[in-house]
């Protein structure tokens, strides 16, 4: 008995070492707290970096993404509603590029829940989607984020100090790209 | 195996559990909560009755969108892929066609058309996939006799639903890949479209 306690509390102990933070939080990010911690690829693209603000590494997190605001769509190009908005995302990218006194505050990105880099190649092509999307081919990031449906937004804001909060978290897309930038700069706090 | 043994297996089973190691699927929320979830399958459950370089066998099915599509029209027209998914209205093949449905120009360009076949009926169907949007590709349902189109290329599973299995078959009708995965995960569309490019070379 004795042993097998011992094997237990090693096994247990290597379960919680090796195992992936991805498995830690199960829940959609709350309102409020903070964005679980996600690495994401820097983009290959010298206009992707440029406009997310990133220097030349492997790996980036979110919240130093160099901008008040973030905006997050998780999506997938097997989802029709995410199909079905992608104009509309885009358009929401373009009035905030087109307003000076917003493009350098807030910023897009697309995150392709379970799809390769290619799936998330196509999807760009198909729609033209002018900002920088990126792959989560096994999921761990759609995990970490409570497997959300798609599409689904979430918004932070990022303080001069460098911490952020979520300021949007909701299931849904755009549908309305004026309406909802409101809705972000009101609940951010920029407007 | 020695008692001690036997619980130390039970209890790396039960933190696998406890930690959630399952495998993932995205879900479109355009499906609301009409996904029944059959959770983890064995991830295949068939034999092969065909292999590549086989003739691919015939069959003559019903489409949602009416009437009937043999497999022998495309003889000498395009290649064709054939795309079988278990079930409708379930997680991972809920999230496969609808992918489909945006690119059409990679078939076209490689002078193929996609054919999907589940075991489902015709009804069955036409909910289901009229909330994928408009799909350019037939739906075909192998429903009755029950699964006999699947059976015939071996890709009907113990419990009457098919494997997640595409066939790509050339102008011919010569099977040039056979990809049979796990149940439990959507193929690469980068692997289809690979084995649509080797045709043309």
């Amino acid at each position: 008995m004795k042993k097998t306690l011992i094997h237990f509390i090693v096994i247990a102990v290597c379960v919680f070492v090796f195992s992936p933070p991805v498995i830690a939080d199960q829940s959609p990010p709350r309102e409020g707290a903070i964005l679980p911690e996600i690495n994401l690829a820097t983009p290959v693209k010298d206009s992707d970096r440029s406009y997310l603000g990133l220097p030349v590494s492997d790996l980036f997190k979110i919240p130093q993404i160099n901008a008040r605001v973030v905006l997050i769509e998780i999506f997938s190009m097997y989802c029709p509603h995410c199909q079905a908005d992608a104009h509309t995302v885009n358009k929401l990218y373009n009035i905030i590029e087109d307003n000076p006194k917003l493009k350098d505050k807030v910023k897009l990105i697309g995150i392709g829940a379970g799809n390769s880099s290619y799936e998330v190649e196509v999807f760009a092509k198909t729609y033209d989607v002018p900002f920088p999307l990126f792959s989560d081919m096994d999921f761990s990031i759609h995990k970490i984020l409570g497997e959300v449906r798609t599409p689904y937004f979430m918004g932070i804001k990022i303080n001069n100090d460098g911490t952020h909060r979520v300021f949007y978290s909701k299931l849904g897309g755009v549908n309305n790209a004026d309406k909802f930038l409101d809705m972000m700069l009101r609940l951010s706090g920029l407007k | 195996m020695k008692k001690s043994n036997c619980l130390s297996v039970f209890l790396v089973i039960m933190l696998i559990f406890l930690f959630g190691i399952t495998s993932s699927y995205g879900l479109s929320d355009v499906f609301k909560d009409n996904i029944y979830n059959p959770k983890n399958l064995k991830p295949t459950d068939s034999v092969l009755k065909v292999k590549t370089g086989d003739r691919a066998p015939d069959f003559t099915l019903s489409a949602v969108s009416g009437g009937e599509i043999s497999l022998s029209s495309y003889i000498g027209k395009k290649n064709v892929v054939i795309s079988f998914v278990p079930a409708a209205w379930t997680p991972v093949c809920s999230d496969q066609w609808p992918g489909y449905g945006i690119v059409k120009s990679i078939f076209d360009k490689n002078n193929a058309i996609l054919l999907g076949i589940t075991v489902d009926n015709i009804p069955t169907l036409f909910a289901w996939t009229n909330q994928m949007g408009e799909l350019w590709f037939p739906v075909l349902s192998d429903f009755w006799p029950h699964g006999r189109v699947a059976d015939s290329y071996g890709v009907l599973r113990s419990d009457g639903i098919t494997e997640r299995a595409i066939f790509v078959i050339d102008k011919k009708g010569i099977i040039r890949y056979i990809g049979v995965g796990d149940i439990n995960k959507r193929p690469r569309l980068e692997s289809i479209v690979r084995e649509l490019e080797k045709l043309n070379k």
